[in-house]
C-alpha cells in the first residue's frame, strides 16, 4: 500500500477492483464502512457479486481479464472531459516529459519488439534529453511527443462501444463508474483503489496495476490522504516476505539479484545505481551502494572487506534472461533437472497452476524437505490417490512447524506496519519455528563443509551465521549496526551500536543492515519500535488516523508514502481539510515527509516522487518489460476470436511454460467456451493446509464448489447442489454446483460468454472435500513477475454421473 | 442493568467471525457439513451452533440483494421458552436478573423429549435445539460467563464492522434508532425487528421475510405451554 488500512476511511470514493476485500481482508471493511458512513461512494468491479459487492454502493460485473480495457476507457474519459488535477499532473508527473523519437506504438506493439525472443528493447522508449542530460519537458502539454499527448493518442481507441463490447460491461455501468470515480480529480477530493490478486494474477498483471497508478496520478490521488494504489497483501506478512526477498529476483530491500553480467560489486553497482543531472531530483536509488554494501557486510561480517567486494563474489549469480520463478522452477523439476529441494509454508501441489504437472514433477525428485504446520498435498504427494506410493522413489522429510502464536517475531502488514508479535504459548509437540529450522539445518551443513570441505566451501562458511535462532537478535541485525567507531556530523557512534536510520548507512563497510528499508525500526539496543502500542497523536495526525507511535512503518515511520505530492509546489496542502504534511516555520509537521527538503518551488526544494530517477510520477513507464503504456491483450486462453484493439491477441511478452503437459486452448475454442476464474474465500487460507485442518472453518466451508449463473445452469441441465465436472484442456475437477444470481452471463463481441468461479483451497488430504482446482489453470505468467494467470482460463462444465473426489 | 445486543445487518459482511468465535468460546464440537449450493453452513442452528450467519439472495429489478443475517437467540424480554418449560420443570430456563439474559440450564435435561419439543415450538424464532447427547436444550447464552466477568460476548468482540454491538439496553436502543434513521434514507423499508420485546435487536434494510423464515416472529397455535404462559404473564410484567 502507498497508504495504510486506516487511511481508507479518508477517501471520497473507493474503487475495489481485482479484489474481494470484504471476504479476503475482512478488517478492511471496518474502514471502508467508515468512509461510506462519511459519504464516500464504494464501487466494486469484479466478475462476480461477492460479500464485498453486498456492502458496496453498487457492483459492476466485468469479464475476467479485461481490466485494462475498462481502466483504459477511464483514462480516455478523464482526458476528454479534462478532469485531470492540472497542477499535480504538470508539476509532479512525467506528463510533460518529451519522449524520444524511437518510441512508437502500432497495432498493439511498441517499438523495439523482437518476436524471436518475445522481448522489447526498452531503450527505444527513452525520454528526450536536453544538452545537460536532463529530460526535456513541455509544461503546456501541447508538444505532440509529450507523454500527455501520447497518452491521449494511445487511449483514443478505448471508446465506450469497444470497451463495453470486450469487457461485457454495459455502457451505462461504465459511465457510472467513470463519473463517480473521476470526481476525485478535484484537489480537495481523494479516491482510493483497493486491489489484490484479481489484478496481479493475469498475463497483464503488472500493467493492470500500472494503469491504476496512472489514473491515480491523473486525478492527483497519490500521496494524499484517502488516495493511493493499495495492494491488499495476501497474508499477514506477505509485505514483509517481499521486502525481505522471498522471491528470487531480488535481494532484501529491492536490489536486483546479481547476475553473471555483473561479476564484481563495482559492475553491479555501476549497472544498478541511477544518476540524474536534475538538481531537484532526489533520485533515492543513488544510495544503493550504501545499502548493498551494508547488506553484504551484514551477511558476511568480518569476511566482507573492501578488497573482496564485501563478499559479493560469494553470492550465487543468476544467468541473465533465465526465469527462476517458481512456475519455471517446477518446469525444470518436471524436466528432471532438479534432484531435491525444500518447501516451507507452501503447498504447490494445490496452489501452483496446472497442478497435474506439479504433482508429476515432484515424483522426479530424489528427496524433498517440507516445513509445514500440517501434512499437506505437497508433503504427501507420494500417496496422492492417483499414484502408487511404491513407485515413488522420492525420500520425503516433513518438519513440523509451529504456528504464529507459538513464536516471537514480526509481521509487516499491507500498510507497511512492522509489528512485533509475542509468543503466546509453547510450540505443540516437537514443532519448531521455521527460523530455527533454517538456522539449524545451515549450522549442520556448515559443519559438514568444515569437516569435508567440498566444492566452494567459502560460499557456505563465510557467513556471519547466528549461533542460534533468536527473533530479537534477527530484528537487530535487520536494522543494522556500526562495525567500528564512527563520527558522523559531530555525533559519534560506537562499534556495535544500532544504526538509527538508513540515512546513516555507509558504503565503506562501517555499517551493516540486512534490509535498509527497515533501518530505523530498532534504532538503539532495547528500543524495538515494532513493539510500540502507543496511540497518542497530534490533532493534525488524529484527523487522518496516522497513529505514528503505534508500531513502526517503513520507510522511517512514514505512513503515507509520496506525501510531498499532497501539497502544491509552494507547500500548501491540496486538501486543507485533511493535510498529510504541512510546511510550518521552516519545517514539516504531520506525517514524516519524503525527505526534509523545503517545498518544491523553494530553493533547495525537491520533486515528490523520490524513488524515480527523474523525480516524477510515471504516467509513461519505460521500466516495464511489456510496454510504457498498458494495452489490452486477451488472457492466454480467451473466449473471443479477435482482440478489437489490435491484431495482437495476447501480451506479446507473456511467459509460457512449454512441456507436454502445458496445453493451451485456442481462442474461442468451442470445446472450452466458458471462462473460469479462481479465488480464495474468507474461511480458508491459500492452499487450505491450515484451514482445512481447523474443524470450525471446514464446517463453514466444507467442499469445493463452482459458482455459476442460472442461465448457464439451465443450458447445461445443472441444478443447485448438483455434483459437476469442470474440465479444461489440462485436466478435470469435481465440484458442487452453486447456482446463483450473483454471476451473470456477459455479452462479449456480439455473443454470450459464460463465466464460472471456483475457490482453489481444497485438496485430497481432507477426505471428501474435493481436490485442487488448479489442475485446470495454465502455466502462463506475467512477463515482469511471472505471476501465474489464475484468474482467467477456458473450461467446460457438465453434470457428473458419479464422483470420487467429493463425499456426497 | 438489562443488557442488549444490537445487530446492524446493513454492516454485516458475513465473514462469520461471530459464528466461529461463538463455537470457540463455548468449546463446541465441529459439526460435519456438506456443500449443498449455498455458503450457509451448517444449514441450521444446532446444539453446537448458537450463532449462524444465514445467507439469502434475491434479484429484484435487475439488482442483486445478498442478505446476511447473523442469527442467534433473541433473549425475549418475556421468553415463551421459559414459560413453556416452567410449566414442566421450574427453573429449567431462567432469566438472569442482573442482565436479562435467558439461559437454558442443566435442568432442561429433566424435560421429556416431547416437552422439550414443546419448548422449542414455543419459541417464535425457532431457536432452541435439543442436544441429543446430553438431553439438554441448547441456545445462545449471550456469553453470560463473559458478561458477568465484565467482558462482552464473543460474537460482539470478534466483529470488525460494527454489525454486532453490546451494552446497556437503553444505549443499544438509542444506537439502533440512530442507525435506523440513517439507513432509512437509502432503504425506506428498513426496520428494527420487534425491538420492544427483545434484548437482541436486529436492524434490517429489506422486508424481513427476505432474510429467512424466522426473521419474522412465527406465532404458533396456542398449546398447553402458551396457555400457561398466558396465565402467568401479567404477574411477570409486574415483576419486570
Amino acid at each position: 500500500m502507498t497508504q495504510h488500512w486506516i487511511d481508507i476511511k479518508n477517501a471520497n470514493a473507493i474503487l475495489i477492483m481485482g479484489s474481494n476485500a470484504a471476504e479476503h481482508h475482512p478488517i478492511s471493511f471496518k474502514w471502508v464502512l467508515k468512509a461510506k458512513d462519511a459519504g464516500a461512494k464504494v464501487i466494486h468491479v469484479d466478475p462476480k457479486f461477492s460479500r464485498t459487492s453486498a456492502r458496496s454502493d453498487f457492483h459492476v460485473p466485468l469479464r475476467s481479464g479485461t481490466d485494462i480495457a475498462f481502466m483504459g476507457g477511464m483514462v480516455k474519459y478523464i482526458l476528454e472531459k479534462d478532469l485531470i488535477q492540472k497542477e499535480y499532473v504538470v508539476e509532479y508527473t512525467n506528463a510533460s516529459f518529451i519522449v524520444g523519437d524511437d518510441y512508437k506504438f502500432e497495432d498493439g506493439l511498441f517499438s523495439g519488439y523482437d518476436p524471436e525472443k518475445k522481448k522489447y528493447d526498452q531503450k527505444k522508449w527513452a525520454f528526450a534529453k536536453d544538452e545537460n542530460g536532463v529530460s526535456k519537458r513541455d509544461k503546456t502539454l501541447q508538444d505532440p511527443r509529450c507523454v500527455y499527448q501520447l497518452l491521449k493518442k494511445h487511449y483514443e481507441r478505448y471508446n465506450l462501444d469497444t470497451v463495453s463490447s470486450i469487457t461485457g460491461v454495459s455502457k451505462e455501468n461504465l459511465l457510472k463508474v467513470y463519473e463517480i470515480y473521476t470526481a476525485t480529480g478535484k484537489p480537495d477530493k481523494a479516491g482510493t483503489m483497493m486491489y489484490a490478486l484479481g489484478w496481479t494474477q493475469h498475463s497483464v498483471g503488472v500493467q493492470n496495476i500500472r494503469l491504476a497508478a496512472m489514473v491515480q496520478l491523473l486525478l492527483g490521488n497519490i500521496g494524499v490522504a484517502g488516495g493511493g494504489v493499495n495492494a491488499l497483501r495476501g497474508e499477514p506478512n506477505v509485505q514483509g516476505s517481499t521486502d525481505h526477498a522471498l522471491l528470487w529476483h531480488i535481494l532484501p530491500g529491492y536490489h536486483g539479484v546479481p547476475t553473471t553480467a555483473w561479476p564484481t560489486l563495482d559492475d553491479y553497482l555501476k549497472a544498478n545505481t541511477p544518476a540524474t543531472k536534475d538538481p531537484k531530483s532526489v533520485n533515492w536509488w543513488q544510495h544503493r551502494p550504501k545499502y548493498m554494501v551494508s547488506l553484504l557486510k551484514g551477511w558476511f561480517g568480518d569476511k566482507a572487506t573492501p578488497e573482496n567486494g564485501f563478499g559479493y563474489g560469494l553470492l550465487p549469480k543468476a544467468e541473465p534472461g533465465v526465469d527462476y520463478a517458481s512456475m519455471f522452477m517446477f518446469d525444470r523439476m518436471y524436466a528432471g533437472k532438479m534432484k531435491g529441494g525444500m518447501i516451507f509454508g507452501h503447498n504447490p501441489c494445490v496452489s501452483m497452476p496446472n497442478t497435474h504437472k506439479i504433482r508429476a514433477a515432484m515424483q522426479k525428485l530424489d528427496w524433498l524437505v517440507v516445513g509445514e504446520v500440517h501434512d499437506t498435498e505437497t508433503s504427501s504427494f507420494w500417496r496422492d490417490p492417483s499414484v502408487d506410493p511404491k513407485k515413488i522413489p522420492t525420500e520425503v522429510f516433513l518438519l513440523p512447524s509451529c504456528q504464529r502464536g507459538e513464536k516471537d517475531g514480526t509481521t509487516s502488514n499491507s500498510g507497511r506496519w512492522h509489528q512485533w508479535h509475542h509468543k503466546g504459548y509453547e510450540p505443540a509437540g516437537q514443532s519448531k519455528s521455521m527460523g530455527w529450522m533454517v538456522t539449524e539445518i545451515m549450522k549442520r551443513v556448515r559443519g559438514l563443509y568444515e569437516k569435508d570441505k567440498g566444492v566452494f566451501p567459502e560460499g557456505i562458511l563465510s557467513h556471519d551465521w547466528p549461533k542460534e535462532y533468536n527473533a530479537d537478535e534477527m530484528a537487530m541485525r535487520i536494522n543494522g549496526q556500526f562495525t567500528k567507531d564512527v563520527t558522523i556530523k559531530d555525533k559519534t557512534y560506537k562499534k556495535g551500536d544500532q544504526v538509527p536510520g538508513f540515512a546513516l548507512l555507509q558504503a565503506d563497510g562501517s555499517t551493516t543492515s540486512l534490509n535498509w528499508l527497515y533501518c530505523g525500526c530498532y534504532p538503539e539496543a532495547g528500543k524495538n519500535l515494532a513493539k510500540r502500542r502507543d496511540l497518542t497523536q497530534t490533532p493534525m495526525q488524529a484527523k487522518l488516523g496516522l497513529f505514528p507511535n503505534y508500531t513502526w512503518a517503513w520507510p522511517m515511520n512514514r505512513r503515507i508514502i509520496y506525501n510531498r505530492a499532497s501539497v502544491d509546489p509552494q507547500g500548501k496542502p491540496f486538501n486543507p481539510e485533511l493535510p498529510v504534511i504541512l510546511w510550518e516555520d521552516g519545517k514539516w509537521i504531520g506525517d514524516i515527509p519524503d525527505g526534509p527538503a523545503p517545498p518544491m518551488a523553494m530553493e533547495k526544494g525537491t520533486y515528490p516522487f523520490i524513488m524515480h530517477t527523474e523525480g516524477h510520477g510515471q504516467i509513461f513507464g519505460p521500466g516495464r518489460v511489456d510496454g510504457p503504456f498498458p494495452e489490452h491483450y486477451e488472457p492466454a486462453e480467451t473466449p473471443v476470436a479477435k482482440n478489437p484493439f489490435s491484431s495482437q491477441m495476447n501480451n506479446p511478452c507473456m511467459k509460457v511454460a512449454k512441456s507436454d503437459k502445458d496445453l493451451l486452448a485456442k481462442p474461442a475454442d468451442p470445446k472450452y467456451p466458458i471462462v473460469l476464474t479462481t479465488y480464495s474465500l474468507t474461511e480458508h487460507w491459500c492452499g487450505g493446509g491450515d484451514t482445512r485442518n481447523t474443524p470450525y472453518l471446514l464446517e463453514a466451508e466444507p467442499q469445493l464448489y463452482v459458482e455459476m449463473s442460472h442461465e448457464l445452469a439451465a443450458e447445461k441441465g445443472i441444478k443447485n447442489g448438483d455434483p459437476v465436472v469442470v474440465e479444461s484442456i489440462r485436466g478435470k475437477v469435481e465440484a458442487i454446483a452453486m447456482v446463483t444470481v450473483r454471476i451473470v452471463p456477459f455479452q462479449v463481441e456480439g455473443k454470450t460468454v459464460h463465466l464460472i468461479g471456483m475457490p482453489f483451497c481444497f485438496g485430497w488430504t481432507t477426505p471428501g472435500c474435493g481436490d485442487a482446482t488448479n489442475r485446470l489453470t495454465p502455466s502462463v505468467g506475467d512477463p515482469n513477475t511471472t505471476i501465474p494467470e489464475y484468474k482467467a482460463c477456458l473450461v467446460n462444465i457438465r453434470k457428473a454421473d458419479k464422483v470420487t473426489e467429493l463425499a456426497i | 442493568m438489562a443488557k442488549s445486543i444490537f445487530i446492524d445487518t446493513t454492516r454485516c459482511t458475513a465473514c462469520r467471525g461471530c459464528q466461529v468465535a461463538c463455537k470457540q468460546w463455548h468449546d463446541h464440537e465441529a459439526v460435519p457439513t456438506k456443500q449443498t449450493g449455498t455458503h450457509q453452513n451448517p444449514p441450521d442452528l444446532t446444539p453446537n451452533n448458537f450463532k449462524l450467519v444465514r445467507f439469502s439472495e434475491h434479484k429484484i429489478e435487475g439488482r442483486v440483494h445478498w442478505l446476511f443475517f447473523p442469527e442467534q437467540c433473541r433473549h425475549c424480554l418475556q421468553p415463551a421458552c421459559k414459560a413453556a418449560s416452567d410449566s414442566y420443570v421450574e427453573g429449567a430456563i431462567v432469566v438472569d436478573e442482573a442482565t436479562g439474559i435467558v439461559v437454558c440450564t442443566e435442568k432442561t435435561k429433566e424435560l421429556t423429549a416431547e416437552q422439550a419439543q414443546e419448548v422449542i415450538d414455543a419459541c417464535p424464532y425457532n431457536v432452541p435445539r435439543l442436544n441429543e447427547k446430553t438431553g439438554e436444550l441448547a441456545k445462545c447464552d449471550m456469553c453470560i460467563d463473559r458478561v458477568q466477568a465484565g467482558l462482552i460476548p464473543m460474537c460482539v468482540k470478534t466483529c470488525c464492522t460494527g454489525t454486532m454491538n453490546f451494552g446497556e439496553r437503553a444505549d443499544m436502543l438509542k444506537l439502533a434508532e440512530e442507525r435506523l434513521a440513517k439507513v432509512q434514507k437509502e432503504f425506506p423499508k428498513a426496520e428494527l425487528l420487534d425491538a420492544g420485546d427483545l434484548a437482541v435487536i436486529y436492524l434490517v434494510s429489506q422486508p424481513r421475510e427476505m432474510y429467512h423464515q424466522y426473521a419474522q416472529r412465527e406465532l404458533r397455535p396456542l398449546n398447553r405451554a402458551d396457555f400457561l404462559a398466558g396465565l402467568t404473564r401479567p404477574l411477570r410484567n409486574i415483576l419486570g
